[in-house]
């Protein structure tokens, strides 16, 4: 079995799918004679051609707003926007129509399409190439949102996504797309979207993360372990709709929780997922749930960048503090 | 120079000096471009040769992020904005280091940008130049609106907005093209067209001939001009700002140049452009024609020449060494920028990280 890293494991998941669904159209700028800035789409204009695999002009409301005719008119169209920094544009289409048409027509339309994006920061990289602005997609009925943080699951998550009747948004962890080497199978496997999974068991206290999170959550229950906390780690996988029942059976255990997002604090999907515990597991807790976040600013340029991002060592402070509450 | 002689539509560009060196249309030259101002614009376009080329140094060397070289679009960006006069603007994207340099941005500046400072944009006061703008093509609204400043200010001002051919897909582009029309703001819009976004070629952004023919549809002239001919740049830059100065409404530029390096340090344009294409190229950059005919003209000796080339490179490490040592790496930077007053609980986010950075790897304060 082939090793490889997050990048290479996206574009096995496209290759495979696409051979098996001819509907399905890779769109967006650079995606194709490129094969992506990041390479994920590499190699597959050459395989699957300039009409599958499309080159388009520089216009994000365009490549979604045109992806969602491409789905009506019965296709499966995946969308690349280049960096979510320029997802702005084609919010509007996401928000006035994409996530909206199953729902209006009472099921008339429904729109298979899979909006794939890079997100998040710590690669220094230039002005708005930072963003990880997921809440807001993670806010609108309708939309499924999801985010792998390892190879295997990127694939097996993919694979879901393009199954699926309706709209996904699919968040790629760039800082991660090639931290990692591990197996990924060639051939048809998947893993369910709205299923969060158990990285790291323990029953001292639950850490809840996701994309290149959980890599720091780990890192985090590894620190504080010789202290003699178990950690149980979660990567949550699918942020909308989430899979909160694996967060809340962990708290049932633990009673202690830690919610870690790279992305502001303020209306960030930790705030939602303490709302869930509180709503649904609160006589278990033992004590104040804790969020550590991005803070609620612009990700500074690279010179600042690194005060910015949630690590092992602020993870494991807030481990330490809920479990010694 | 008349703007109505180069309909788009007819397919008509500006034209001044080939890559010869030699002058073609002399009756387009304008009466104030002399021959000792030629030499001063050739001097500004060596300078930012030898800062960009500093720049990739920089980035190579770690001292520098992600950079988006400017090489053979000299030109472009020197001769549009030499037509500036004091109190107009320049409204950049990201490949306008040379106007931006020319209109009082210091260098220092930019590459504190570059290298990923936010100071990098806190341009001096009486500079009037927007920071970078990464975004595409969304910076020509911001210049349409500060045109109509200008106008309902009653000042007799310009604004020179600058982007890519990649931008002219943009449904912002569109907008601000059609507002600048229907408000008549005193606006330029000057597209370098370097025929490449990223890896996608002119051809793929649009089914139309040209990019300045896009103008006709707002309502206003579009023009043609040769991106790497200076004199030409300048020709038509000067008649579109007279014309928008003037109050007659915005024009389109369409200077069409070459991308001679990658998009940015990030990219790797093998993967999509042959060798053989760069080589046809290489002989219509803006530099030789220029030095060409400044040499016939006894203005430039071999001996000056090195002097100058020399003294810039010594110079813009100098400016690299300055900013590297201007940049602040204060955190407090992080929070103290976004509001006037800082509220409550970006205090208590700065203080959070203060306490974060006070306690060693491994220690515990007792406080997340
Ligand atoms: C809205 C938006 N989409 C995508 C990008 C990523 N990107 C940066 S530059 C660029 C190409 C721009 O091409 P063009 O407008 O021709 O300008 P050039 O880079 O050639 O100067 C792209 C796609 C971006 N910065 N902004």
């Amino acid at each position: 079995m082939a090793k490889l890293n997050m990048v290479e494991a996206l574009n096995l998941a496209l290759k495979e799918e696409m051979s098996r669904d001819e509907r399905i159209i890779l769109l967006g700028e650079d995606v194709g004679r490129l094969g992506g800035v990041f390479r994920v789409t590499d190699g597959l204009q050459a395989l699957f051609g300039p009409n599958r695999v499309v080159d388009t002009p520089l216009a994000e409301a365009a490549i979604v707003g045109t992806a969602l005719g491409l789905a009506l008119g019965g296709f499966k169209p995946v969308p690349e926007i280049q960096f979510m920094g320029f997802l702005p544009a084609a919010l509007d289409q996401i928000i006035c129509h994409v996530s909206r048409y199953r729902n209006r027509s009472r099921g008339r339309y429904t729109l298979p399409m899979v909006i794939r994006l890079p997100y998040g920061a710590g690669i220094h990289a230039p002005e708005h190439h930072s963003e990880s602005t997921e809440a807001i997609l993670a806010h609108l009925p309708g939309l499924k949102v999801v985010i792998p943080s390892t190879p295997y699951d990127a694939k097996g998550l993919l694979v879901s996504a393009l199954r699926d009747p309706d709209p996904v948004v699919f968040l790629e962890p760039k800082r991660i797309y090639r931290a990692v080497r591990e197996e990924v199978p060639e051939g048809d496997y998947t893993i369910p979207l709205s299923t969060a999974k158990i990285v790291r068991a323990g029953d001292a206290v639950t850490v809840v993360a996701w994309g290149s999170m959980v890599r720091e959550a780990v890192r985090a229950a590894e620190l504080v372990a010789p202290e003699g906390i178990a950690a149980e780690v979660i990567d949550l996988r699918t942020i909308a709709p989430m899979d909160d029942e694996t967060i809340v059976a962990s708290i049932r255990k633990t009673g202690r929780g830690v919610i870690v997002h790279e992305a502001c604090r303020t209306g960030g999907l930790a705030a939602e997922i303490m709302a869930r515990i509180q709503e649904k597991a609160f006589l278990s807790l033992a004590a104040p749930l804790e969020r550590v976040t991005g803070f609620d600013t612009i990700v500074p340029l690279l010179k600042l960048e690194d005060y910015y991002l949630p690590d092992p060592h602020r993870i494991s402070r807030a481990i330490r503090k809920v479990v010694r509450f | 120079m008349n703007l109505a002689e180069y309909d788009p539509l007819r397919g008509r560009r500006v034209e001044v000096l080939d890559f010869t060196g030699n002058i073609i249309a002399p009756d387009v030259r304008p009466d104030d471009l002399s021959d000792d101002y030629l030499l001063d614009l050739y001097d500004r376009m060596v300078f930012l040769r030898v800062a960009d080329q500093q720049a990739l140094t920089l980035q190579r060397a770690g001292r520098m992020g992600t950079y988006a070289p400017t090489l053979g679009q000299e030109a472009a960006n020197i001769g549009s904005a030499a037509v500036l006069q004091e109190g107009d603007w320049v409204v950049p994207s990201f490949r306008e280091m040379g106007a931006m340099l020319l209109r009082g941005v210091p260098l220092q500046l930019i590459y504190m940008y570059w290298m990923g400072s936010e100071w990098g944009s806190h341009f001096p006061e009486n500079v009037r130049v927007l920071p970078i703008c990464a975004p595409v093509g969304t910076q020509t609204l911001h210049g349409v609106g500060l045109a109509w400043a200008a106008k309902l200010k009653g000042e007799q001002t310009v604004t020179l907005i600058y982007f890519g051919d990649g931008a002219t897909s943009k449904g912002d582009f569109h907008e601000a093209m059609n507002f600048a029309g229907v408000f008549q703001t005193p606006c330029v819009f000057f597209c370098q067209n370097n025929q490449y976004s990223i890896s996608v070629p002119r051809s793929t952004q649009t089914a139309a001939p040209t990019l300045a023919q896009k103008a006709i549809a707002y309502g206003f002239p579009g023009v043609m001009v040769d991106g790497n001919d200076i004199l030409a740049v300048y020709a038509a830059t000067k008649e579109a700002a007279a014309h928008a100065r003037s109050g007659r409404g915005p024009v389109l530029i369409e200077a069409q140049t070459y991308r001679l390096g990658p998009h940015t340090t990030a990219d790797d344009p093998s993967r999509y452009r042959s060798a053989e294409e760069l080589k046809a190229q290489e002989p219509y950059e803006p530099l030789p024609r220029v030095r060409l005919y400044l040499e016939k003209k006894g203005l430039l000796t071999p001996a000056a020449e090195t002097e100058r080339w020399e003294r810039y490179q010594t110079l813009v490490k100098e400016e690299a060494k300055k900013a590297e040592a201007a940049i602040p790496l204060r955190p407090d930077d992080i929070f103290d920028y976004h509001y006037a007053t800082l509220p409550p609980y970006l205090a208590h986010q700065k203080d959070y990280l203060h306490r974060i950075l006070a306690s060693s790897g491994e220690g515990t304060d007792g406080q997340a």
